[in-house]
């Protein structure tokens, strides 16, 4: 199922996705056998009782009803009901109730109306879009607990390989977790109807080996870069509405309204993955966001070509 | 029996002019006559979210596609959801109850006429505000065009920061108002059963379908009472300052996901509930066999609309309850099967020994048997959470309850036109036409509808305008959109035959398929009067002992 979709849900490389895959098989082998069954049933009836030619001038015996039988269909169907329910409340349980270890790597996933906040409070570290989180040692546990939050409308996390979803509501923290076993790139977007893009509220998930976690923390950690051939964009950028809804470390922006931009190179989408993080999509997206993704909430800025190139100069030193 | 006619004095009713006529259907109390206006409004309304469905599916048909811009889309999905829900399902359903529940149970009306035709109408004004958000919604504000918010509409996303305009008034009003057309339906419905049963008509005599619409009607007044309320406290955090839903001012979103689901979950079940209707009894007539196990049919449609109030939060498995919540949901959710599960053995009882005439009402049956078996078995799928929690939100969701609303609601209710038809209009429906029609929905259908599983599986998530490549969806959601235009083209046949037959069609007489409930003791159409005398019944199959005297059902009650 790989080959036919990053996005399967029987591919689960995750504790929750696995237990969640088996209970899939179970109820499908269980809802399977029903459907043969009744199915069966429904067919040999109506071969066998089928008439090639309406004659209604012999009616078949009157048969009102059989106490037997119906008992029967009542009793085998709730047996059915207990076993399938109690297999489901175990991996309701499971899933729900594990204890978060002390180890977990603490992460906080705001939905916002079309991208996705992650805030990592243990490590100081915010950034969008594109969630990084490690591998799962078996040795020493790192699995991920997710707190769910939404600065607006509801918005549902779900990366089917790496479990269910969860939704992001306001007012209404919700949790998941996640422990995957090997690195990848593993993606999804958002479930939840949340607005005009709802459809390119896309969302990705870096599971990274240990080594390129830490890496990967420290860039976070630094301050925005201050490179000299680019202050002439950080000054376009310091002196226009960006600085409202956008962040950069060490400078004026501080906004909280759309992603922090300052580790932006660092991503490999921009828009929430709705384009390539290339300097012309870049400017695309700063020039004229509906060109990317009609009726997302970033406005076209307005700015001469020159403002536009400095400015764009200046977000590709942002690694 | 009663098909002797009246004479009615002094009336000439071929003479009117048209403007005479369009004044008594405007005004008109008969039960018949406001039956058949639910019947053509819901197919009118039909037409439209239909063609509302094409225009999602053709924007769909692979990614990246720019037939409508986002904006269109998201109106589309909205207005073709709430308008199949509230005014064609709805409505339609009412219609066959308006039509055909006193003649079943030997009555000249409904209990109360007036009140059905204010309902009738309240039902009609609800459908025109919706569909003049088109041009009516732009408001002060300058935002909003026809409602965007899912048919759900799940807050805050309808709270005014985040749906200026009035697009989303519109909807609230919309459905406010034929809400409480249907509570005025439901009352009367109750009414003419309890109190205007024929002589011998005991509770335990009654058709199935006065008996399941009963059930039905007990529901819509629990269930459309939370969502009436739910719209008015939402219209008091729109204009009145109120914060019920508004999670920046402390309010709850998830208060209205409960509120809208708890109507919302009951709401299946009163539009499945009279398809069920529709089965119980037509099958009997086409299998020319007496519905097997009366008794357990009736208490498990009784079991179904108790355990249905208990089911709404299986819609919410994804919004973080406590796995306690999860876990109750889940059993309820799974227990109603084993009721609706009874319902299809006991159809398989009553074909089984039987002689199955597969005239076109039957047909239709036997494809929502089987169709309805699936969509109630992947129904059991996403009432486990935790697979519901992969599958809630995609369109293996969306897959599952066209399952049941079209592969089952519509089927039976393509059933009934053709089965009633002929008592509706005097004219039999084409039955060359029906097969067409026929195999060609249920090509379009699996089609459509099989497929759409799918993507669910592979992680497509619904009311999305657009996605990726790349995701292995592009190839099904071609082949869904072919089965959906072969579905329009099905539907194009329907109703051409609907008028062709009006004209030209066998004339039915009294009784086409030699069935055994009273609508078919009278003339076709019925007199305005129904009955010139009333019936008295001694059995569940009144005509059944008219026609076999030597063996009437009435020796075995």
């Amino acid at each position: 199922m790989t080959a036919l979709s990053p996005t399967s849900i029987f591919n689960p490389t995750s504790t929750p996705a696995h237990s969640i895959f088996h209970l899939s098989i179970f109820v499908l082998v269980i809802t399977a056998l029903i459907f043969i069954v009744v199915a069966g049933l429904l067919t040999y009836a109506v071969i066998k009782f089928g008439q090639a030619t309406a004659d209604s001038s012999h009616e078949p015996p009157q048969v009102y009803g059989s106490t037997q039988i119906e008992l029967s269909w009542t009793i085998i169907p709730i047996l059915i009901v207990v076993v399938l329910y109690l297999a489901t409340a175990q991996v309701i349980h499971g899933i729900q109730d594990a204890p978060e270890p002390k180890t977990a790597l603490d992460v906080i996933a705001i939905g916002h109306q079309y991208w996705w906040e992650f805030r990592y409070p243990k490590l100081g570290i915010v950034t969008a879009n594109e969630l990084h989180i490690p591998v799962n040692e078996p040795a020493r546990p790192t699995p991920t607990f997710i707190q769910l939050l939404s600065a607006d409308t509801d918005h549902s996390f779900w990366i089917p390989e790496l479990g269910g979803k969860t939704d992001l509501i306001p007012n209404h923290p919700n949790k998941m977790w996640m422990d995957p076993p090997h690195a990848g790139i593993f993606l999804g977007q958002c479930a939840q109807y949340c607005g005009t893009q709802h459809a390119k509220m896309l969302l990705r998930v870096y599971v990274d080996s240990p080594d390129e976690f830490a890496g990967w923390v420290r860039n976070q950690q630094q301050p925005a870069v201050q490179d000299a051939s680019a202050t002439a964009g950080r000054e376009v950028f310091e002196h226009t509405a960006c600085i409202n809804c956008h962040t950069i470390t060490g400078t004026a922006a501080d906004g909280r309204f759309g992603p922090d931009l300052t580790h932006l190179m660092s991503r490999a989408t921009i828009a929430s993955g709705a384009a390539q993080n290339t300097p012309e999509d870049l400017r695309l997206w700063i020039q004229r966001p509906d060109a990317v993704k009609p009726g997302s909430l970033m406005p076209a800025m307005q700015l001469s070509n020159q403002d536009l190139d400095a400015i764009v100069s200046y977000m590709e030193t942002l690694r | 029996m009663s098909s002797d006619a009246i004479t009615m004095p002094g009336v000439n009713i071929d003479d009117r002019a048209w403007v005479d006529v369009l004044h008594r259907w405007l005004t008109t109390v008969d039960h018949k006559r406001l039956g058949i206006l639910y019947i053509l409004y819901a197919l009118f309304f039909l037409l439209v979210a239909g063609a509302e469905a094409l225009i999602i599916r053709i924007q769909l048909i692979h990614s990246h596609n720019d037939f409508v811009s986002p904006q269109v889309f998201n109106r589309m999905f909205t207005m073709h959801g709430t308008t199949m829900i509230f005014f064609v399902v709805m409505p339609v359903l009412f219609g066959f109850a308006n039509y055909l529940v006193p003649l079943m149970i030997g009555a000249r009306d409904m209990a109360f006429p007036r009140l059905n035709a204010f309902s009738f109408w309240l039902t009609a004004l609800g459908g025109f505000l919706l569909y003049f958000s088109f041009v009516g919604a732009n408001g002060l504000y300058g935002a909003g065009n026809a409602p965007d918010v899912g048919w759900w509409a799940y807050a805050p996303l309808t709270a005014r920061a985040f749906s200026p305009g009035h697009s989303s008034d519109y909807w609230t009003l919309a459905l406010l108002v034929s809400g409480f057309g249907s509570i005025g339906t439901a009352i009367n419905i109750i009414a003419t059963i309890l109190c205007l049963r024929c002589p011998g008509m005991t509770l335990n005599r009654m058709p199935l379908f006065a008996w399941l619409n009963l059930v039905m009607s007990g529901l819509v007044l629990i269930a459309l009472t939370p969502l009436s309320a739910a719209q008015i406290m939402l219209l008091i955090d729109r204009y009145l300052g109120g914060h019920f839903f508004d999670a920046q001012a402390g309010g709850s979103a998830a208060l209205w996901m409960h509120f809208f689901w708890i109507f919302g979950h009951p709401e299946v079940y009163i539009l499945i509930i009279p398809a069920f209707a529709f089965m119980s009894e037509i099958i009997p007539v086409f299998s020319r066999k007496p519905i097997f196990g009366y008794p357990i049919m009736v208490a498990a449609t009784i079991a179904i609309g108790f355990v249905s109030m208990s089911v709404w939060a299986h819609h919410l498995f994804t919004i973080g309850m406590s796995s306690y919540a999860n876990s109750f949901f889940t059993i309820t959710s799974m227990v109603i099967g084993v009721p609706t599960g009874i319902k299809i053995f006991n159809w398989l009882g009553t074909m089984w020994g039987g002689k199955i005439q597969f005239k076109v009402p039957m047909l239709f049956c036997i494809g929502f048997l089987f169709q309805f078996l699936i969509g109630g078995l992947t129904g059991i799928m996403q009432a486990t959470a935790p697979v519901d929690w992969q599958l809630s939100l995609s369109y293996f969701v969306v897959a599952h309850f066209h399952y049941i609303i079209v592969g089952g609601i519509i089927f039976a209710l393509f059933a009934a036109f053709y089965y009633w038809y002929p008592k509706i209009t005097g004219r039999m429906l084409s039955e060359t036409l029906g097969k067409w029609h026929f195999w060609l929905f249920l090509i379009g259908f699996h089609l459509t509808f099989d497929l759409m599983h799918i993507p669910g599986l592979l992680g497509m998530p619904r009311r999305i305008y657009t996605y990726e490549p790349g995701r292995g969806w592009d190839t099904l959601n071609l082949l869904i959109t072919v089965g959906a235009f072969i579905q329009g083209i099905a539907i194009m046949i329907f109703v051409a035959n609907l008028v062709i037959s009006y004209f030209k069609g066998d004339v039915a007489g009294n009784d086409p398929w030699d069935a055994w409930t009273l609508e078919w003791s009278v003339s076709s159409p019925p007199p305005a009067y129904n009955f010139a005398t009333i019936p008295v019944v001694e059995s569940r199959r009144p005509l059944w002992d008219v026609k076999h005297p030597e063996d009437p059902d009435s020796r075995y009650e």
